[in-house]
């Protein structure tokens, strides 16, 4: 199966109607969630947080995590086999509609319900699905991913981090980066090189591997604005049974192609519970009136003019999430179309961090704990770009989209059709 | 445009494509540039027939939708229109024979049959030049309706009037005191005085339409005297939704086009498709395409449901689409070279169908006020 499209539920089976799952929803939430302020669910990539206040938090989504799949409302599109509710898109969407302005366990969403469960979904053994996936439905595991590595972000298929056999085990040695939170999770599922001798995509492997080990070195990257939410890893021989492996040895590319569809995904993924009007980064459209008041300028038809463009440029992000979902389960859109929702929110948030800035006038260069919502947009501003270079550069989106949507020709590489160990590579 | 239109919708929508695939293609556009008119009678006519006019109209009225949503149907035939920049007052047409199925006059009810027929023109004459404060031009009306005993006297400029030559009959809005009233009149009323504008359509013809002291009976009044406002919202919301996808329809096209002209355009021995400097326009073109699309689909649903963010949902499409739709077409341009700038190419039929569309019911910026204030009301009542 693939995981793009959920698996109707089983005829003759009793499947929840919409409304009706959407009150039963509704009800559970306004019993047992906390309503939260828009900024509070910002602060992904802010320094405002202590290590003890970010463990706690992570603690929290757990249980949150817990109650939610307790109260049959964890995983909506997983399979019940599982762990989840066997339901459709139609119910995830009632269900991120009813969450909003709510607490939800945020830590979950990506990278560990998607791509890392979603991939195991698709390409796990029925003992890999059964061991992990109904654990991370009942927020006993978080997943990151290592994918990257300090040599490239782009050329994910790159990777030179090794796994070499060794009877029933794997050892892996090498680096990934740019995971977010890994010192705080538990499993990282990673791509790694398993033959040198032929092309790039033909010669890797995935592997489960837990974090929480010896040959596992977390590393803490300070990011320009002090926060500390991403991290590098060092892998030292670290052993992994081949009951770890997820796909066919030196398969990992088909694997890949899904993870990283699964990742540009995100902005319309079915298999995620993130509140309508939440995103990852900056403020939303609706937030910008603070903004907007706080610095003053609530009557300046200029500021007027900023805050309305953020908000529709909000709204047309959740219009066209909405539509590339439609698309891709109706099959009218090819997977690759998930490229197009992926430089459209890029490029979105990445204007809205400059509208909050624009609007902060002076309080973007320097501020005071009581200026409001103007305080940090500066800092803001200068962590824009990650809006447009995290979970993919707009620039590979902008190529998925010329060569795979529209299918102009792909630019020359010089990779292609040679052993990986002799690929040009920088110092 | 609706990514999953119904099979009787797709029928719809492809008779109407076919039949201006064979009535007004391009070379016949272009000759139409000298027409005062724009179009001619039977082609609207036989347009009415295939369905253009009848979809907001109640079923008693003889209309009636294909899905049971007229506007969206709607939307299907301004996105052909769009793609084939064709001639034709849709919109307007529609706006006023929804306005006289849903509040007019037993004898309007006959000009409404001839409407429906095609074989009468009505427009709307709304929009005004603008006032003093620049920023709230499209809520404030100038023009003066006035009840004198038996009759009603309006006093007023509109402009730009669509196909204001050409129409038997004006819907005209206008200001009662504190509210707002609509009043249809005969275009041969004395006092109705119509001039043509200039244009940047080839097809499309505007005037600006002055009534100076026209007097008709109190009859002619659509609706309640001083308390047209939400039919008037709701109006403009319907115009801006076939604008809208009117738009669409073109930037589709133009993009379709300009595609087809990378991959079989050789510069420096290779094609342009294959410079990714061109290829990372190409994608941020596509991704305004379809968020036009997704927006603009949007609106319409939300109008046709008549939900409460619909005021909101609309002036997001038309400031979206006005702002990156012109940006799209004028990018199809620069692909082009030289030959998109000519009379010759193409190109520029849905370029001026786009830079219309942009500029009337609102530009980006008027609408981004609109959402402002939205926002604000909504902020207030929380």
């Amino acid at each position: 199966m693939t995981a793009d499209q959920p698996d109707p539920p089983l005829a003759g089976s009793e499947v929840e109607d919409v409304e009706s799952f959407r009150r039963r929803a509704r009800t559970w939430i306004r019993e047992n969630l906390a309503l939260v302020e828009p900024s509070t669910q910002v602060g992904l990539l802010r320094n405002d947080r202590s290590d003890e206040q970010e463990l706690e938090d992570v603690a929290h989504d757990r249980e949150i995590q817990r109650r939610l799949f307790d109260a049959g409302l964890a995983g909506v599109c997983f399979p019940t086999t599982y762990g989840g509710q066997g339901l459709t898109p139609a119910h995830q969407r009632a269900l991120n509609q009813e969450l909003a302005g709510y607490e939800y366990p945020t830590r979950f969403q990506a990278p560990t319900l998607s791509p890392c469960a979603t991939v195991l979904l698709e390409f796990g053994t029925e003992a890999q699905k059964l061991a992990h996936l109904p654990a991370i439905l009942r927020g006993e595991e978080l997943w990151m991913q290592f994918l990257s590595e300090p040599s490239g972000g782009s050329d994910v298929a790159g990777a030179l981090t090794t796994a070499v056999r060794d009877g029933d085990v794997w050892v892996l040695n090498g680096s990934k980066v740019w995971t977010t939170g890994a010192w705080w999770s538990d499993w990282g599922l990673c791509l790694a090189r398993t033959n040198w001798d032929v092309p790039k995509h033909r010669g890797l492997t995935v592997f489960m591997v837990p974090i929480r080990q010896p040959g596992v070195e977390v590393h803490r990257i300070e990011m320009l604005n002090g926060s500390k939410e991403f991290c590098q890893e060092f892998l030292t021989d670290v052993v992994v049974p081949d009951t770890d492996r997820i796909g066919a040895v030196d398969d990992g590319w088909t694997v890949g192609i899904r993870w990283m569809f699964h990742e540009r995904m995100l902005h319309s993924s079915p298999y995620l519970s993130i509140p309508e009007g939440a995103i990852r980064h900056g403020l939303g459209g609706n937030s910008m009136l603070s903004v907007a008041r706080d610095a003053g300028r609530i009557d300046d038809p200029r500021a007027l003019d900023l805050v309305a463009e953020a908000r529709l440029l909000d709204v047309v992000s959740h219009q066209l999430q909405e539509r590339i979902g439609e698309g891709l389960a109706s099959g009218q859109l090819s997977d690759q179309s998930s490229a197009i929702a992926r430089l459209f929110v890029g490029l979105t948030e990445s204007r809205t961090t400059t509208i909050a800035f624009e609007l902060a006038g002076a309080a973007g260069a320097a501020w005071t704990d009581g200026d409001g919502a103007t305080a940090d947009a500066g800092s803001d501003f200068l962590m824009r770009q990650v809006a447009c270079i995290g979970g993919g550069t707009t620039e590979m989106a902008r190529n998925v989209i010329s060569e795979r949507v529209l299918g102009m020709p792909r630019e020359r590489t010089l990779d292609r059709d040679v052993a990986f160990r002799d690929v040009p590579r920088g110092p | 445009m609706l990514l999953n239109p119904t099979p009787d919708q797709a029928f719809f929508r492809d008779n109407t494509a076919r039949f201006l695939d064979e009535h007004v293609p391009a070379t016949v556009l272009r000759r139409l540039r000298d027409d005062p008119q724009g179009f001619d009678d039977r082609y609207w006519r036989q347009g009415a027939e295939l369905g253009w006019t009848p979809l907001l109209v109640h079923e008693d009225h003889g209309g009636g939708s294909i899905s049971g949503d007229g506007l969206v149907d709607l939307t299907l035939l301004a996105h052909e229109f769009g793609r084939h920049a064709a001639p034709g007052p849709l919109a307007v047409t529609n706006v006023v024979a929804a306005a006289l199925s849903g509040a007019g006059h037993a004898h309007q009810l006959e000009v409404l049959d001839a409407i429906v027929s095609g074989a009468s023109v009505a427009t709307w004459c709304h929009g005004e030049a603008a006032p003093d404060d620049q920023l709230d031009r499209l809520d404030r009306l100038a023009t003066d309706i006035r009840v004198d005993g038996g009759d009603v006297v309006v006093s007023g400029v509109k402009r730009p009037v669509e196909s204001g030559g050409r129409a038997d009959h004006l819907l005209v809005t206008g200001r009662t005191g504190a509210g707002l009233t609509q009043v249809l009149i005969p275009a041969d009323t004395p006092g109705v005085a119509i001039e043509p504008m200039h244009t940047v359509d080839l097809t499309r013809r505007f005037s600006v339409v002055t009534f100076d002291e026209v007097r008709v009976p109190a009859d002619a009044v659509v609706g309640a005297v001083g308390r047209a406002d939400d039919q008037i919202e709701r109006q403009l919301q319907v115009a801006v939704v076939l604008s809208n996808a009117e738009s669409v329809g073109a930037l589709q096209a133009a993009f379709d086009l300009t595609v087809e002209w990378a991959f079989d355009r050789y510069s420096f021995g290779r094609p342009l498709a294959s410079y990714q400097a061109l290829k990372h326009r190409f994608a941020d073109m596509k991704t305004w395409l379809e968020a036009s699309h997704a927006t603009s689909d949007a609106a319409a649903t939300a109008v046709s449901a008549g939900r409460p963010e619909a005021d909101e949902l609309v002036s997001v499409a038309k400031s979206y689409i006005g702002d990156f739709g012109a940006e799209l077409v004028q990018e199809c341009v620069q692909l082009h070279g030289g030959i998109g700038v000519t009379f010759e190419h193409d190109l520029h039929l849905w370029l001026r169908r786009v830079t219309l569309n942009r500029a009337l019911y609102g530009t980006p910026a008027e609408h981004r006020l609109r959402i402002a204030r939205i926002l604000r009301r909504r902020e207030e009542a929380a």
